[in-house]
């Protein structure tokens, strides 16, 4: 609570802090459920162009740093900064792949309407989706290799295939940065060296993209760059710097049960006894 | 969604017609003085039928139309009230809308005396106070820790229990006694005019038009609010904006169904429509017409036999459509579903017949030939596949028999069988992916198998080319006679296509 | 209070006193709102039909409040409501069943209303196991989601019981009206003969004894079938049983609560109570208790608001006739009263108590925040004394927490004013070390486990401060092997002077 005395950030350092070329900035951002903080403290820049995993045990809050980024949840404090700008003026630069289950699949829709619907956005208020909007659909759909499928109703889809529509819904909107809620979650083989590499061709066009990611033994063959969460950037960087055992310990436990308790602590405090 | 324009302009003409006839029905002849409240017992003469279906009284016309148009908004909205799964919302409202109907008699009365029983008056305040209903959910659900089930309940209860004390109290005001305020609770159809025929067929025109603007708004919040959130759409005010169409439909529906059945017209069609389709724009069209449908239909018997109120009829026939879908529907339906899964059940039969008819011959062949241009030479009796696997004598005749129908093995003399070439060919690719499907599961163990099907043909698609050419490789290793990897899609495999299906 | 952050307020002494100020407060209430009560009774003029009223209402609500309970542990309340509906056709096809075996000669029309209630009673019985497993099927047949599924069913089986009624009028005497209504004000007066008893009351009795029997003796069953169903599968209770079990019991009882209460009150005292016990308790027995004093409450409070609020809020609006309303109706009004109270004013989980505990926290960290704040200014220039609006300005906060907090440390003695500046006392000086070393330890330990730059360390001790106890500074010392300066260059404060 004491803001004053010891250490304020001066006005200049919070704009180093958000080059207006950076994809993703974020300062200082700290994010709490019914006042339990679950992200603490976040402080990062994402390099432009890369493959970015972010990885962290269940519960570090990874769903939750993209769901902040978002605006779908909101901060207690600290900002994001997307291309120099807040989120919501720069909405039509950035993709989201949500979890696979956070929808119902058993919605009447097939596989195209659901990639349509990235395209909404663009095509606005009360206006129809034409055939061009389905064109385009329809290339992103070819591009995951789903376009066979274009016409199946989406719960007729293997969990793989429904990720795969996910991704061109994302693709589709044509983004420069991409947040992806693992998108690698209960897939398939194909589908997984598909999603990679459509996150290599995006890499390629110099687009950025954040993953969430859960298989520690592919962060390294995947990724260029990992962020490492628990509840606290844990660190970030080149994955071949960072990516270490040291680091993985400091991420996954170790002596770190202390940081819990005081969470808990907090929590005990806060929202009553 | 592909037919948002052709959609509207459906509904336009739809509507248009609809005006029409509701003017000339206005216009139409006023001295008949025949209404639907004719206490009879008997049956319905001839006549009476006859007058009732060609909708020569005026008052019948009236009341068709109207609930006619009712029954569509309403189906309509239901469908994004079932997939967003909050049909009881629906139950909330309608109960709600009790003490808002009788404080906006009071007030009425308080301004005018006898003024009272004006309906867009009463209408506005049942709105207002289904709109406070869906409120006070909110308001539990954010700040206590009740489930939505209870939640939704209490709210139903007290607010009912409330506009019962109200109505009570109405009772004693003059003119409260008449003011026809019960109607609401069961609904009187026969009570209607023009007038509130005109309210409701505004409404309902307002709530169609609405939908069909923002139909793809709608579907995209009902589907992945999330994803709707993140693009940027005003999620909570869509939302908002889909609670007030669910008022204003139970509101309308009050007069000709009553509040206590008026939910019904909002969940049976949109849960019948989706027996019928995958898409949601033709569920949304599916649940109208059933919607629109019911309603017609309902009204319509209730003017043949003045005994069956209006509005347990009109939820009658909705139901009696709702079980025709569920059983008939070609989507969902049980019939539908149960012949799929009898297919499925004979396509397994069929790859087991197969499999078992491949491996016992597969050691008689000569492995350094290709084995299906062999398997046509053998002959195989019913005791040699027998033991190839745990199945009945019953069930392997069968399988044997079916079989033969099918073309894949012939029958010869003494009860042997000889695989055709056509069988051979099927015979071979069912017992090839089989086995690629089997190596890859010893070779990826690591991969969760969830998503092995080992009937499936599309197996490149399922793993990967390169996954696939490996085993392959694999495959060739172990059974040398297989070396020739048959194209998997040498012959038409439409027969096949049951088993197509990805695992969901 | 499980905040170790409270540092400031250990003195157990309040509490005991905050405690006798609660219940010494409670007694003035009740004795206050009891002779209101008897007041407002003998000015609506109160006498033994009141009383029966409210003694009937209450005996139904409370065998109602019985199965509410574990609807809605269930989350099944719904469930109940679509039961309220779905009775309606078992009530209407058990008269016809009663009708025709008086009609036929079978029993003598002496015995007719006693057949007539067995008849409703396994009626309702059977129509509450018919519509869960109609629903069931819906569901699961035609795969459709659930509540969806129990709109479709209970709407069909209420219109199907609206006609019958409609068209066997001539054999069924059922207003739909009354049940819907409810007739308590008549009921009362059909009493048992000889006595001034109403038989609803009597019948309403023995409901809610056999409802209080099958609890007790189910308890455990229930208990864990609630909790748990797959549990109690596997353990031996089947869920299907159970589910089955008590919808047929709800439907039982809503049946008997109908023809004296009517259905409104029934709906509501289904599941007002047990939400508004739900609120007040954790534990099931509990629960179950204040459920059934809430539903009693309901009746009694229900009852009394009938015969007097209609006359205070409808004279000033110009209708003095109104003098009195539907009782049943403004039960449920009570329950909704109720809860909302519950809501608001739970010790636990009410809205208000969430806010004061909010407020208190807030307070007592603004109060640590001020001693952190003179310490440290102390450790710089040797001196520490601020004014109000320093500390206010410095602390980040309004000056109200800061007024609240100062005059708190005052009266603890932590803080003394001269003038118009604080500085702190000895025991202000101790308390503030510990505080300032719970912030220095953490830094040291965030900037060991985390690669933070400097500039980010303070603030979120500057949080956790107010959270680390005696035994986490402890733990925090030791992992940081009694490190004695933070990574600011600056002293850790050792734990004891």
């Amino acid at each position: 609570m004491i803001r004053s005395v010891l250490t304020q950030p001066s006005r200049s350092k919070i704009e180093n802090e958000h080059p207006a070329s950076a994809p993703l900035s974020i300062h200082d951002m700290t994010v709490a459920y019914h006042r339990k903080p679950v992200i603490w403290d976040i402080d990062y820049t994402a390099p432009i162009g890369k493959l970015v995993a972010i990885v962290g045990p269940n519960g570090a809050g990874k769903s939750t740093l993209i769901n902040a980024v978002l605006d779908l949840v909101p901060k207690a404090s600290g900002e994001v900064r997307v291309f120099g700008e807040e989120y919501h003026k720069q909405r039509n630069r950035v993709g989201y792949v949500p979890q696979r289950e956070s929808v119902d699949w058993d919605f009447p829709v097939n596989a195209l309407n659901v990639v349509a619907m990235g395209l909404y956005r663009k095509i606005g208020w009360c206006l129809p989706v034409l055939r061009r909007h389905r064109q385009t659909a329809m290339e992103a759909l070819d591009r995951v290799g789903m376009a066979d499928y274009a016409k199946r109703q989406i719960s007729q889809l293997s969990g793989g295939q429904q990720q795969r529509v996910f991704l061109a819904r994302a693709l589709v909107q044509d983004a420069d940065l991409y947040l992806m809620d693992e998108p690698f979650a209960g897939v398939d083989a194909s589908t997984e060296r598909a999603i990679v590499d459509i996150l290599r061709e995006l890499r390629e066009r110099g687009k950025t993209t954040l993953v969430v990611h859960h298989d520690l033994q592919t962060v390294t063959e995947y990724f260029d760059h990992v962020l490492l969460l628990n509840m606290r950037l844990v660190a970030t960087g080149p994955t071949s710097e960072v990516f270490t055992r040291e680091n993985l310990r400091k991420t996954y436990g170790g002596k770190l049960a202390l940081l819990d308790q005081v969470g808990h602590k907090m929590t005990m405090g806060e929202s009553g006894r | 969604m592909n037919s948002v324009p052709i959609r509207i302009g459906v509904a336009m003409v739809v509507v248009s017609i609809l005006f029409g006839q509701l003017e000339q029905s206005i216009a139409g002849p006023t001295h008949d003085t025949r209404s639907l409240s004719r206490d009879r017992l008997e049956w319905p003469s001839a006549d009476d039928i006859k007058r009732t279906l060609l909708l020569r009284d005026y008052n019948t016309r009236i009341v068709v139309l109207g609930t006619t148009m009712l029954g569509v908004a309403a189906g309509i909205v239901g469908v994004f009230m079932l997939l967003r799964r909050r049909s009881l919302l629906g139950d909330v409202v309608s109960h709600s809308t009790l003490p808002g109907i009788a404080i906006a008699f009071i007030m009425m009365e308080m301004i005018r005396p006898g003024g009272g029983k004006w309906l867009p008056g009463l209408l506005i305040g049942a709105l207002l106070a289904g709109l406070a209903g869906i409120l006070c959910t909110k308001l539990i659900l954010r700040y206590t820790r009740i489930k939505e089930d209870a939640a939704l309940a209490i709210v139903l209860s007290v607010f009912f229990g409330a506009g019962m004390a109200l109505f009570k109290a109405v009772q004693y005001i003059p003119s409260g006694s008449q003011s026809g305020l019960n109607h609401f609770i069961l609904g009187k159809t026969a009570s209607m005019v023009a007038a509130d025929v005109w309210v409701i067929a505004e409404v309902s025109v307002a709530i169609v038009v609405v939908i069909g603007l923002l139909f793809k708004e709608f579907s995209l919040l009902s589907f992945d609010d999330k994803f709707a959130a993140a693009q940027g759409w005003p999620v909570f005010r869509l939302d908002l904006l889909l609670m007030l169409l669910v008022a204003g439909v139970t509101v309308i529906g009050l007069q000709s169904v009553g509040l206590l059945l008026v939910v019904a017209m909002l969940i049976t069609p949109a849960a019948a429509a989706r027996f019928w389709t995958d898409r949601l724009g033709r569920t949304t069209l599916v649940a109208g017409m059933l919607g629109g449908g019911g309603a017609f239909c309902g009204v319509l018997i209730s003017a043949m036999y003045p005994r069956l109120a209006a509005g347990p009829v009109i939820v009658l026939t909705g139901v009696l459509f709702f079980l025709v879908s569920m059983l008939f529907g070609v989507r969902r339906g049980i019939v539908v579903r149960v012949i799929t899964h009898r297919q499925l059940k004979a396509a397994v039969g069929r790859q087991h017949i197969l499999r078992a008819l491949f491996e016992f011959l597969e050691p008689k062949c000569d492995p350094s030939a290709p084995m299906s241009l062999q398997l046509v030479d053998h002959i195989v009796s019913t005791d040699d596949l027998q033991p190839m696997r745990s199945w009945t004598p019953k069930r392997l005749r069968h399988l044997l028999r079916t079989a033969e129908a099918s073309d894949f093995i012939t029958a010869v003399r003494d009860g042997g069988y000889r695989l055709t070439t056509q069988g051979a060919e099927l015979a071979h690719r069912v017992v090839r992916n089989h086995r690629l499907w089997e190596l890859y599961l010893i070779e990826y163990a690591d991969i969760a198998p969830s998503h092995v099907d080992r009937d499936a043909d599309d197996i490149e698609h399922l793993l990967g080319s390169d996954i696939v050419e490996s085993l392959e490789r694999l495959l060739s290793q172990r059974y040398p006679h297989m070396s020739v990897p048959p194209s998997p899609h040498s012959i038409d495999v439409a027969s096949d296509t049951t088993t197509q299906q990805a695992v969901p | 209070m499980n905040r170790s952050a409270t540092m400031l307020n250990d003195q157990p002494s309040r509490f005991g006193l905050g405690r006798a100020l609660v219940v010494g407060f409670s007694l003035v209430l009740l004795i206050v709102v009891y002779q209101l009560m008897r007041k407002i009774m003998i000015g609506a003029r109160w006498d033994s039909y009141d009383t029966w009223t409210v003694v009937t209402a209450a005996l139904a609500a409370m065998a109602c409040a019985l199965p509410g309970v574990f609807l809605v542990l269930r989350r099944q309340s719904m469930m109940g409501d679509a039961l309220a509906h779905t009775t309606l056709p078992g009530i209407v096809v058990a008269f016809l069943i009663a009708h025709w075996l008086e009609q036929s000669g079978w029993i003598s029309s002496a015995t007719y209303d006693s057949w007539r209630h067995a008849a409703m009673f396994i009626g309702a019985l059977l129509i509450g196991v018919l519509s869960a497993v109609l629903t069931e099927w819906v569901q699961k047949l035609g795969r459709v989601e659930a509540s969806a599924a129990l709109g479709v069913v209970f709407t069909t089986l209420f219109a199907i019981g609206l006609l019958l009624i409609r068209l066997k009028a001539d054999q069924v005497h059922i207003d739909p009206d009354c049940v819907l209504y409810g007739i308590i004000e008549t009921t009362v007066m059909d009493t048992v003969p000889n006595t001034n008893i109403p038989r609803a009351a009597v019948v309403n009795g023995l409901v809610l004894l056999a409802n209080s029997l099958l609890v007790v003796v189910f308890f455990k069953e229930l208990r864990i079938s609630a909790f748990d169903s797959a549990i109690s599968t596997t353990m031996g209770i089947n869920a299907n049983v159970m589910h089955y079990a008590l919808m047929a019991v709800t439907a039982a009882t809503l049946v008997s609560a109908f023809e004296s209460v009517g259905s409104i009150l029934v709906i509501a005292m289904l599941i007002a109570p047990a939400a508004t016990a739900h609120l007040l308790t954790d534990r099931l027995d509990y629960l179950i208790g204040i459920s059934l004093a809430v539903a009693a409450c309901s009746a009694f409070l229900g009852h009394l608001m009938a015969i007097t609020l209609p006359s205070v809020i409808f004279t000033p609006l110009g209708y003095p006739e109104v003098v009195d309303t539907n009782t049943a109706g403004m039960m449920a009004v009570a329950a909704g009263c109720l809860f909302v109270t519950a809501a608001l004013f739970g010790p636990r989980y009410g809205v208000v108590s969430k806010l004061l505990d909010q407020a208190r926290l807030t307070r007592s960290i603004v109060a640590e925040d001020v001693l952190g704040l003179l310490y440290r200014l102390e450790e710089e220039s040797g001196v520490g004394s601020l004014a109000i609006n320093q500390l206010t300005a410095m602390i980040g906060t309004t000056t109200w927490p800061t007024y609240l907090a100062l005059r708190g440390l005052a009266a603890s003695g932590d803080v003394t004013v001269r003038g118009s500046v604080y500085e702190l006392t000895d025991s202000g000086r101790e308390k503030a070390k510990h505080l300032v070393r719970a912030h220095r330890l953490w830094e040291s330990y965030m900037a060991k486990h985390f690669d933070l730059p400097a500039d980010h360390l303070h603030e979120s001790a500057a949080l956790v401060e107010h959270f680390l106890g005696a035994d986490l500074r402890e733990e925090l010392a030791a992992e940081l092997d009694d490190t004695a300066e933070d990574p600011h260059g600056r002293e850790i404060p050792p734990e004891k002077a």
